[in-house]
Parts: C-alpha cells; structure tokens; sequence
C-alpha cells in the first residue's frame, strides 16, 4: 500500500510538470491553432537560466524572476519571428518550424551555457515528509501548488478578465474578434509570452527534482503534448488532467512494469487515445469544413 | 526534344552519381556521397508520403531502424544473407506499416504527427532496451554484404568508398525511378487528388483510406531500404537511427528542399548531408545553424529551396 502511494505521489508531481508544460501548449494552440514543439525548452531555458543566475550570485528569488521574463520574452520573440510571418503555412511546415526553433534554442543554450547537468537547492529543504508509509520532496509540493495555481489564475483570466475573454474570441474567430474590435496581434503576444512564462516557471519549480540540462525540453515537450492531447486539445481542463494523468501512467508504469519502459506509457496513451476518442477526455467533437 | 520532368530527374541523378567522383579531393568524399544517396532513398518516400498524398510522419525513423537492425540481426541468428535480410526487413516494415497505418492514417495534421512519433520512439524504445536482442545504444555490428567480393571476381576492382557510392547511388536512382512512375500513375494521382481535398477526391470515388495506407507503406519501406543500406555500409549500427532526432532529419530533408519533387527532395537531403561536414569546423555551432536553416528556409521559401531556385532562374511556375 506504501508503496503505491509513493508511486503516486512521484506520478502527481512529475504530472504537475507535464500539465504546466500542456497549459501552455494550449494557450498557443488556442490563440493561434500552431502547436509548439518549442514548448519543452521553455521549461529548459526555466531551469538553465535561473540555475546560471543564482551561480553568479544571485538569490534564488530573483534569478527564478530573471528566468520567467526572459523565456517570455523569447516567446514573444518567437512569435514575431516565426509565427507571425509563417501564417498560414501548412502544418507541415508549421511543425518544422517549430522543431528548427527547438533546435536552435538547444544549440544556443549549450553555447551560452554549457552540456553538463545542473540544478540549484529545492526552495524549502530536502527532508522528505512522511505520508502514510511513502515519502515526499517539500519541493513537490511547490510543483504541484505551482500547476494548480497556474491553472485557478488561467481559468480566472479567462472567464473573469476582458482581455482573457479577448483571447477566447480570438481563437475562437479570429476574423470575427478583430472585426468587433479585439487587437488579436497582441492577444497573439500575450498568449506566447503567458504560454513561455507557464513553461519556464515549471523549469523553475521542477529542476531541484528533475535536474536540468540544455537537452531535457524535447522529452517534457513530447509528454505535456500527450497530456493536452489526452486531455483534448485546446482545453485548460483537460491539459491539466491529462498532464496528471500521464505523469500517473509513467509512474505506475515504473513501478509496476519496466521502468526502462516507462517513456513508452506517455505513447501508448496517445495512441489508444487517438484511436478510440481521437477528441480527448474533455474535448469538443470536431467536425470538417468542406 | 522536350524532357519530361521524369526523364529529367533521373539524367541529373544519373550524371549527378557517375560525374561527382571525378572532382573528389579524397577517398573518403565516396563516404559522404553514399551518406547522401541512402538520405536521398529515405526522402524520396517521404516525397510519395507527403509530397504527393500530403500525409506527415514524425516516426519514420522507426521503419529505417527496422530496416537497419534486420540486416544486424537475420544473419547472426537464423544465418539469412544480409541481402535477403533487407528485404525482410522492407516486408517486416511494410507488413508494420499497414497494421499501424490503417488506425493511424484516419487522423489529421498534427494528430496524425504525434501518433506517427509515437511509432517511432515506441519502435526506438525497444532497440534501445532489448538488450540481449539489440545489444542497447552501443550498437551492434552488421555482417558484410558480400557483394564487393562478387565484384571483385567478375574483375571489378572497387574500394569499399567506391563500392558503395555506387551502389547506393544506383539504388537512389531506382528508388526514384519507382516514385516518378508511381507520380504518373492512377494510384499517383489518386494520391494527389486527396492531397487536394480528401472530400474532393472520396466524392470522385476515390477510395481515400487505401491509397493513404499505400502511400504509407511505399514511404516505409523506402526508410527500411535506406536504414538497411546504412547499416550495411557502416557494418555497424546504433539505435539512433530510429531516434526521433532522425525522423525530424527526414522530413526537413524533404521539406528543405521541396517536398513537391523526388529532385528537390533529395536536393534537400544533400543539404542537410553535406551541412554538417562543412561545419565540422564550428562543431558547436551546428546545432544553432541546422536550427537556423531549418526555419529561415520554411518561413521564407515555403515551397522548399530547389522550387524556388528554380522559380528565380527561369521565372515561371511549373
């Protein structure tokens, strides 16, 4: 029993990663229908960056404050860049471009950086809190505070705020919200640099667990997909059950099965999901336009 | 006399393959110049996959490593000539392709990519850990094809670079030899009226989900010949080939280059081959630059490189 609840507490925290990383897919496929395979490296420059300020000497408050503002603004950047002047390029495309992006920021980062694996200390200590016979790092607690607080504040924006409703109209009709008025540039904008910020917050929480180097964004970019995916893409809701989800199949998978296949659990999800509920857990069902 | 864009295609190969070597510094420029041929083979399906039927795969590195680990793996241990281990491996591939293509191919896009890279990881995955079969991300090494020996006796006298530049570029030529004729035939247009519009083409009779699963598997078993190939020559391989990094590689090379044509497609994968010798010098920049290329190439000349060469030079659409 113990050992169950110590596979599902390490299930629910690295979940909480991969649900920070599917919020932000989410928000970039909402506003502007491209899924960003960039996504993962966000979470990596969270992590390099803020453990490259705090070695300069900066306190960890403020080197993880750096981190966030500078991934938004390469989000912001990457949708000037890239996005803005590939519109309507077909996915194909679309997926390249986003994947060169990946690239470059891995091979820059190893540059500026450097390859080795690195981390910096968890923000409450390391002595685990006994549960019922399991064990958790406080640090998990702070991941898994950080993706719920992420999504209340998302869901809060979103339903509460003129300008989340904003982005909601203009990845709903794009046409129709800049006909009523909607500056959908900036929505765009905003929603690379909210969806950069997201990702480079779960580096920032997730390093001191996970540790961090310039290589791991494709593989937290590739589970986040398969929870939003899971979850049904587009959905706030479903990015974060399914990022849980996913992180609970690995883990039980590790435990239970192989844990040198546990990378392959993330996969057979996606493709059971794809085969029988193509919609996701909490998606709409969609319908072709002729 | 007026070319057809087939008989054109395969004349630039062909003086492409037998002039080259003429201007080769070094022996070892017959290494890289195989390299691009067995590239160019993988590409050439991802032509018939995307280029003509408009499908994306993010796996197809699966099928080439497939294809690679059968020419390991048949001769050790049921004693198979490597030859006929390629060719199992393409049925092995083939038979693959068709029991995950028929679920697979209904979906679009971007779903339609990530089921495609769950493949291909699902299928790197077990190279990776299945130890005692594949020897794990070390490697394993491949038994010699023979061939060259058989040559040899007929009093053909080839190195082994030589060997196999020409063999592969022989091969290459085929492979497009094969795509270009399926270009013109009923299933190639078929092919290319649901690239246009799945609606469309089904209204037509067009039986959309068989000649996807078709495209499909053509496409995966040109990557299983490409890895096989690959496997062959190096006499030794890696689970790397079937890696995501390599599947990615196949579709930019085909992209990069023009996914539209078997020319520009290989054309690609001559870029993206050669890319990393010239910047072996900057070895720490080659990450950056191929990134680099990759998105200034798809932002600024959508329709590939060799397109749009060909569209400032002459001026005209095709």
């Amino acid at each position: 029993m113990s050992e169950l609840l110590q596979f599902l507490f390490s299930g629910i925290t690295v979940g909480a990663v991969y649900a920070l990383v599917a919020l932000g897919f989410t928000i970039i496929y909402n506003a502007s229908d491209v899924v960003n395979f960039a996504q993962g490296e966000f979470v990596m420059l969270g992590g390099m960056i803020t453990w490259f300020a705090h070695a300069q000497g900066l306190p960890l408050p403020l080197a993880a404050l750096i981190a966030i503002a500078a991934t938004a603004a390469l989000g912001v950047a990457m949708n000037k860049l890239m996005i803005e002047p590939a519109r309507g390029a077909p996915v194909v495309s679309l997926i390249i471009i986003t994947i060169g992006a990946s690239i470059f920021i891995q091979g820059a980062a190893q540059l500026v950086f450097d390859k080795q694996i690195h981390s910096f200390p968890a923000f409450s200590g390391d002595d685990p809190i006994r549960i019922g016979g399991a064990t958790i790092l406080p640090q998990s607690l702070w991941v898994i505070g950080g993706a719920l607080v992420v999504f209340l504040a998302l869901w809060l924006f979103f339903t509460r705020t003129l300008l989340g409703r904003a982005v909601l109209a203009t990845s709903n009709n794009r046409l129709a919200a800049q006909l009523v008025g909607i500056n959908t540039n900036f929505v765009m904008t905003l929603s690379f640099a909210l969806s950069a910020a997201i990702g480079a917050l779960a580096g920032v929480l997730a390093t001191p667990i996970t540790l961090t180097a310039y290589s791991v964004g494709i593989g937290f970019a590739l589970k986040g997909f398969a929870g939003a995916m899971l979850g049904g893409m587009g959905n706030p809701k479903g990015a974060l059950v399914g990022g849980f989800l996913i992180g609970l199949f690995e883990a039980m998978t590790a435990g239970y099965l192989s844990s040198q296949y546990k990378d392959a659990a993330a996969f057979i999800v996606i493709l059971a999901v794809l085969f029988f509920m193509p919609q996701g857990l909490f998606g709409r069902k969609s319908t072709d336009r002729v | 006399m007026r070319l057809t864009p087939k008989s054109a295609t395969l004349i630039v190969l062909a003086l492409l393959v037998a002039i080259t070597p003429f201007f080769f510094p070094s022996g070892y420029y017959y290494r890289v110049g195989a390299l691009l041929f067995v590239n160019g083979i993988a590409v050439t399906g991802i032509v018939i996959l995307t280029g003509y039927a408009g499908q994306i795969s993010l796996g197809h590195a699966g099928f080439a490593g497939i294809g690679a680990y059968a020419c390991a793996l048949a001769p050790v241990h049921w004693g198979l000539h490597p030859a006929l281990a390629a060719v199992l491996g393409a049925a092995i591939s083939a038979v693959l392709a068709y029991l995950v293509g028929r679920p697979i191919l209904r979906l679009k896009g971007y779903y339609l990519g990530v089921a495609t890279l769950g493949f291909g990881i699902l299928v790197s995955m077990v190279l990776n850990n299945e130890r005692q079969l594949t020897r794990g991300p070390d490697g394993i090494e491949v038994a010699d094809l023979g061939l060259r020996e058989v040559l040899k006796g007929w009093g053909l006298n080839l190195t082994n670079g030589e060997f196999w530049y020409f063999f592969c570029g022989l091969c290459l030529i085929i492979g497009a030899w094969l795509a270009l004729n399926l270009h013109n035939s009923p299933t190639g247009r078929a092919l290319r009226a649901l690239h246009g519009s799945e609606v469309a083409a089904r209204t037509v009779g067009v039986d959309v989900a068989r000649f996807k699963l078709q495209a499909f598997v053509i496409s995966a078993v040109y990557a299983s010949v490409a890895g096989s190939l690959l496997a062959l020559q190096n006499k030794f391989i890696t689970p790397d080939v079937a890696g995501f990094m390599h599947s990615v590689e196949m579709v930019t090379m085909a992209v990069l280059g023009g996914v539209g044509s078997v020319l520009g497609a290989i054309f690609g994968a001559g870029i993206l081959t050669l890319l990393p010798q010239v910047l072996t010098v900057f070895a720490e920049y080659e990450q950056m630059v191929l990134g680099l290329v990759m998105l200034l190439v798809m932002i600024f000349l959508r329709e590939g490189l060799l397109p749009s060469i060909l569209k400032k030079f002459w001026g005209k659409d095709e």
